[in-house]
């Protein structure tokens, strides 16, 4: 049994598809990012998934049981919102058990799924407080929370790191890894932020313009892709996109990586910009019309505008068709 | 706010203007309070002098209590200008709630339709409004105003509160929604407080033309015991002679409610009014 099966999933609005034909199994206990650019669709596929937008064809199925035409409180799963979405009227502790209190839970099990998500996330002494006093981290938790005291079969998370600062986004990533290694129920992620989709995914799925382009492993994505869209898309700074020498029409796809700076090679240009990260330092080479961006480790200086000549281990490269598809060796 | 943009010439040049058209506003209010405080004569005499120990009279209060049922009449008024706010706000909020939130074929015209309303005036319609009231047999009943005055205020509202609307969390009715709150609970706990300004603004702006309306109460309720505070007020003025003292302080009284009613619904009207502008 799968924890969520997507078969054929179709979304229209009016006359534009957002959705083309999407199928996907997600096994239980496994997390899932949906990452893609913005448009192509991966909120809406949550939302189909939650059931706040009805599939215009295709089924969905929860835990083996056919969710299609069930409403979003019937279909066993939790959803984190971006904007936290909390009900501004009520106090923490109500935020945290309006669900359970709507399905009719009684009021001792409603009081021992507060306490124990309370608890594991660190939001006993707020219990009482209404949101607006509540910092942006700390809402972000009760949201969480909200949903981990359904039990859910299936938790959907809505980008729910873009609203907090960078340092907070990374604790909360940790914590949400923690949460799901605790709870061990599947989770769908969607997010823009590929640093997101590496870190946390079991398996990511890379959209683009309502297609699933490539699904896999983090890894697997990073160093096998499929396409020129999710080479360029995962990894950061970008992958460079060459013509390639020996074969007119076709390209090479290079990691900043995985170029090194030499004495002879089959790159020249000029040193454009630098970055020094402390950890890194990321070179912008203008070669020709090209900018090629090369990621050095450690801290390395470069004066603006000095020639600088680029090499790279021939097995490290990717090659695309015209289309963008990759030709593997 | 933006001290360090404002010179103190622009400070005072929009002082200058505020008070101006504070004055101006505030000048006919003035005058009739303060000569319904006075005797006949020294109404004519000097209409902008304040009442002196010599002037000074409550007659015209006194004959607005004698006269005719002035109380029923602030009844009549205040039972309909807040049965029909309380419907405009109801359904308004509700239609406004379907245009802005539900996807639906005909969304945008009947969006249109509803804002109509605001181009037309309802008086145009009176003829047919009376035969209706005629026909249904309320005329001479507050019900036939609360109802006329209810279609003539929800365009406006319709048309202000679904743009408010609009701006509430999508998120946050999704929630709602997946944690099992049926589209009734979400619109009356989750969307209504949020756009408390906006209901506000929309209470103002419809609460006055309402208590001050003459037209509807002397066409399709003029019967004594529906008269409205303004119509009742008019028994004062005669085609020949008119009770300047009675008038005065009927229409001060009148003031009164309105002023209650604003008072009650500034702050939110102000935060409705500003929402756009200041964020």
């Amino acid at each position: 049994m799968t924890a969520l099966t997507l078969e054929n999933i179709t979304k229209s609005f009016g006359k534009t598809e957002v959705l083309k034909d999407i199928s996907l199994d997600v096994e239980p206990g496994e997390f899932v990012v949906f990452v893609g650019p913005s448009g192509c669709g991966k909120s809406t596929l949550l939302r189909v998934i939650a059931g706040l937008e009805d599939a215009s064809a295709g089924s969905i199925r929860i835990m083996g049981r056919d969710v299609t035409r069930v409403p979003p409180a019937k279909r066993g799963l939790a959803m984190v919102f971006q904007s936290y979405a909390l009900y501004p009227h009520l106090d923490v502790a109500g935020n945290m058990s309006l669900g359970l209190k709507q399905a009719g839970e009684p009021a001792d099990l409603i009081a021992e799924r507060l306490a124990e998500a309370a608890r594991m996330l660190a939001l006993e002494p707020y219990l009482h407080r209404r949101p607006s006093e509540l910092s942006g981290g700390q809402r972000q938790r009760v949201a969480i929370g909200r949903a981990v005291v359904r039990q859910p079969d299936l938790f959907l998370f809505d980008e729910p790191l873009s609203n907090l600062d960078a340092a907070l986004r990374m604790a909360t990533r940790v914590e949400i890894a923690r949460l799901h290694r605790e709870l061990g129920t599947a989770i769908i992620y969607v997010t823009h932020d590929q640093t997101e989709a590496m870190t946390l995914a079991d398996r990511i799925v890379v959209l683009r313009d309502g297609r699933i382009e490539q699904v896999g492993r983090p890894m697997d994505l990073y160093n096998d892709p499929d396409n020129r869209f999710v080479a360029g898309f995962l990894g950061a700074p970008a992958m460079n996109f060459l013509p390639d020498p020996a074969r007119p029409g076709l390209s090479l796809g290079i990691r900043p990586e995985y170029l090194r700076v030499a004495e002879t090679g089959p790159i020249t240009g000029e040193v454009a910009h630098v970055e020094r990260l402390g950890s890194d330092t990321n070179l912008l080479v203008g070669a020709g019309e090209q900018m090629i961006t090369l990621r050095l480790f450690g801290q390395h200086d470069f004066r603006l505008g000095a020639a600088i000549t680029l090499d790279y281990d021939p097995a490290r490269a990717l090659h695309f068709d015209a289309e963008g598809h990759r030709i593997r060796p | 706010m933006n001290r360090a943009r404002q010179s103190p010439l622009n400070t005072l040049a929009a002082h200058a203007a505020l008070i101006t058209w504070t004055a101006v506003a505030l000048f006919p209010v003035t005058v009739i309070v303060v000569n319904s405080l006075k005797t006949r004569k020294a109404i004519f005499r000097e209409p902008l002098a304040l009442p002196s120990p010599e002037s000074f009279s409550l007659i015209g209060y006194r004959t607005v209590m004698k006269q005719g049922d002035f109380l029923q009449y602030f009844q009549n008024s205040m039972i309909v200008t807040v049965a029909s706010l309380a419907l405009i706000l109801l359904f308004g909020a509700m239609a406004a709630f379907a245009l802005s939130e539900y996807r639906f074929r005909g969304n945008t015209l009947m969006g249109l339709y509803l804002a109509l309303g605001i181009m037309i005036p309802i008086r145009i319609g009176t003829v047919a409004i009376l035969e209706l009231m005629v026909q249904t047999g309320l005329v001479n009943t507050l019900a036939a105003l609360i109802l006329v005055y209810t279609a003539q205020g929800l365009p406006l509202a319709v048309f202000i509160l679904s743009e408010f609307m609009r701006q509430v969390s999508d998120d946050l009715k999704n929630a709602g929604r997946i944690d099992g709150l049926s589209e009734y609970t979400i619109f009356f706990k989750l969307v209504l407080p949020l756009v408390r300004p906006a209901m506000a603004t929309v209470a103002v702006f419809n609460m006055i033309p309402i208590w001050n309306d003459l037209w509807f109460p002397l066409i399709l309720a003029p019967g004594e015991a529906t008269k409205t505070l303004t119509l009742g007020s008019q028994v004062f003025i005669g085609q020949f002679v008119t009770d300047w003292n009675a008038v005065l302080s009927a229409l001060s009284l009148a003031i009164l409610p309105v002023l209650a009613l604003y008072v009650i619904f500034s702050r939110q009207l102000i935060r409705g009014i500003t929402s756009g502008a200041v964020k």
